[in-house]
């Protein structure tokens, strides 16, 4: 009986492999082994099925066609945002808005509410760890607007310091902009904390669940966040697809994003009256096939269990770490308490690219640089690390493959 | 001193050293020891001006003018990037500014350099070939300017 409970609550790797036919394919006649799932994943065999489905039977533009194609197009496309409502638990299906991907989310934000809000002298305030995304488009509104980009320090661990976000905190703070869980050292955020010491101000808080979306339980109106941004490719879901969250009434009172069809209800040369939410944040004919299949994604991962997917990403971080801080010269770039499963480092003397190339060389696909952080970077005085990220489909014995790649890369280059 | 053999000539050598290698890792071998025989680039060219743009790494390249030819010195801090500099100031250096400009370098992609590397950016390989090119038609124009007037 206990041997039954255990086996259900593990998550049956080899099975699930076999549903990623490209984990199946060779690089430079070595299995490939993927762990450059930070940057994006591989999608499963269901997700590729739903995207061939979309365009080979009911291909069609959604919201206005009276025709059967155009009908099951919207309703298909309509069933990913109730997907996507229920993935993040937002409060309702109007505060979905379907974008091209996190960053897009992060622009709208900065484009919409930020000018809308933002004056002289505001401070908007980010953290030492996050991604360009993240930085550039809140220091182009700051430029615009006469506005101050301030930054919560992180320690050597690569944590962020809640006792100086605290003190950055006024009544001159408009917006916190943070990540959930860091793409280069792996760092979870309190962002709970973050978001309620933020409210206390009266600032408004945007959340970057880029990276914690696939790991992590993602609950909107417990976090209270104002806005959440995620994107469908690192939830084994196609690219080009993104979600943009905000609360309803900051929804309504912002301005249009992008005008176009899709937004409009009503235009003529005098006036324009805009759509309902969240069609408003819409123009265009959107990324229909992409966004049908993106819910495949996630109900792939609901099936499966985000709290399975969790433990067994969890054992591979703390083997791969076990593994990785046995190797002579290795130093491990964010040793967060909270980590998701990514794991950065550098090795004395030789440079991440040197290294890629040769994991590469052995099949073995890491990233390596400043991964879009390069004020992280400067925080640690490096130039960049290599980083491995793990998803549901990788293994113990794949980590054992890169231990040893690594040993011989180091032979190798030392 | 021995004529200067033509950049096709050498281009040629290369890959015939390179069709000896069984496997990849060997063929990186002899890259990462090429790039740990190449010269210290002088400290005095490490600067901002020198560095080639759109590499991972960070590749400085220099170029003197010298009784019409272009003589190439190049420093990276990633010892691959430094084996790939080493066989391109091998090819190149020395040679006219039109002997550059016109240089086909296919022996990049005959070593298997180009599946293996410069697609991308991270690689740098490319770039430091345009580098290379721009030098050279720097000093061409900058000729053609001195005859005229």
């Amino acid at each position: 009986m206990m041997k039954t409970a255990i086996k259900s609550n593990t998550l049956d790797v080899y099975a699930i492999r076999r549903q990623f036919p490209i984990l199946n394919r060779k690089v430079k006649d070595n299995a490939l082994v993927y762990f450059d799932n930070a940057a994006t994943s591989q999608k499963p065999q269901a997700v590729i099925d739903a995207l061939v489905h979309y365009y080979s039977y009911y291909n069609a533009n959604i919201h206005r066609g009276i025709h059967t194609l155009a009908e099951e197009a919207t309703a298909a496309f309509e069933e990913s945002r109730t997907a996507a409502q229920q993935f993040i638990n937002a409060s309702s299906r109007e505060e979905i808005v379907f974008t091209r991907g996190t960053t897009e989310g992060i622009n709208l934000v900065a484009a919409t509410w930020g000018r809308q809000n933002i004056k002289a002298g505001d401070e908007i305030i980010v953290s030492n760890m996050e991604h360009h995304s993240n930085i550039v488009p809140w220091q182009v509104l700051c430029e615009e607007k006469g506005a101050i980009l301030k930054v919560i320090p992180i320690n050597e661990d690569g944590e962020l310091l809640l006792d100086d976000y605290e003190k950055l905190l006024s009544t001159n703070t408009k917006l916190v902009s943070v990540v959930h869980a860091s793409n280069a050292l792996g760092t979870v955020n309190p962002v709970k904390k973050i978001i309620d010491l933020a409210h206390a101000t009266g600032a408004v808080v945007l959340i970057d669940g880029a990276q914690s979306s696939v790991h992590l339980d993602i609950d909107v109106q417990a976090l209270n966040c104002d806005f959440f941004v995620f994107s469908s490719h690192k939830i084994y879901g196609p690219t080009g697809v993104g979600v943009f969250f905000g609360k309803k009434n900051l929804l309504e009172s912002m301005p249009v994003y992008q005008g176009g069809g899709e937004m409009i209800k009503e235009v003529n040369f005098e006036k324009t009256i805009f759509n309902d939410l969240p069609y408003k944040y819409e123009a265009g004919t959107p990324n229909i096939g992409d966004t049908i299949a993106f819910k495949t994604a996630l109900d792939f991962v609901k099936n499966i269990g985000k709290e399975k997917i969790r433990k067994h990403e969890e054992m591979l971080l703390d083997y791969a770490t076990e593994q990785l801080e046995n190797l002579p010269g290795l130093k491990i770039v964010g040793k967060a308490k909270e980590k998701v499963s990514v794991i950065s480092f550098v090795i004395d003397k030789i440079h991440p690219q040197d290294l890629g190339i040769l994991l590469d060389n052995r099949g073995i696909a890491v990233r390596t640089g400043h991964h879009c952080a390069q004020p992280l970077m400067d925080r640690f005085c490096i130039p960049g690390t290599t980083r491995a990220s793990f998803a549901m489909y990788n293994t113990k014995e794949e980590i054992d493959t890169l231990v040893v790649g690594l040993e011989k890369a180091i032979k190798m280059l030392a | 001193m021995s004529e200067q053999k033509s950049i096709q000539a050498v281009e040629d050598e290369i890959v015939d050293e390179f069709s000896l290698f069984d496997s990849w890792d060997d063929k990186y071998e002899y890259i990462i020891d090429l790039g740990k025989k190449l010269p210290p680039l002088d400290e005095q060219y490490k600067k901002d001006e020198n560095k080639v743009r759109g590499c991972q790494s960070t590749v400085w390249l220099v170029a003197d003018y010298r009784d019409g030819k272009i003589f190439f010195k190049a420093e990276s801090d990633a010892v691959i990037v430094k084996g790939l500099i080493s066989m391109l100031i091998r090819v190149l250096s020395g040679h006219s500014p039109e002997e550059i400009l016109e240089a086909k370098l296919g022996f990049i992609q005959q070593i298997g350099m180009t599946t293996h590397l410069a697609q991308t950016r991270s690689n740098g390989l490319l770039s430091m070939v345009k580098q290379m090119k721009n030098f050279a038609l720097a000093y061409k124009l900058k000729n053609e300017t001195a005859t005229k007037s």
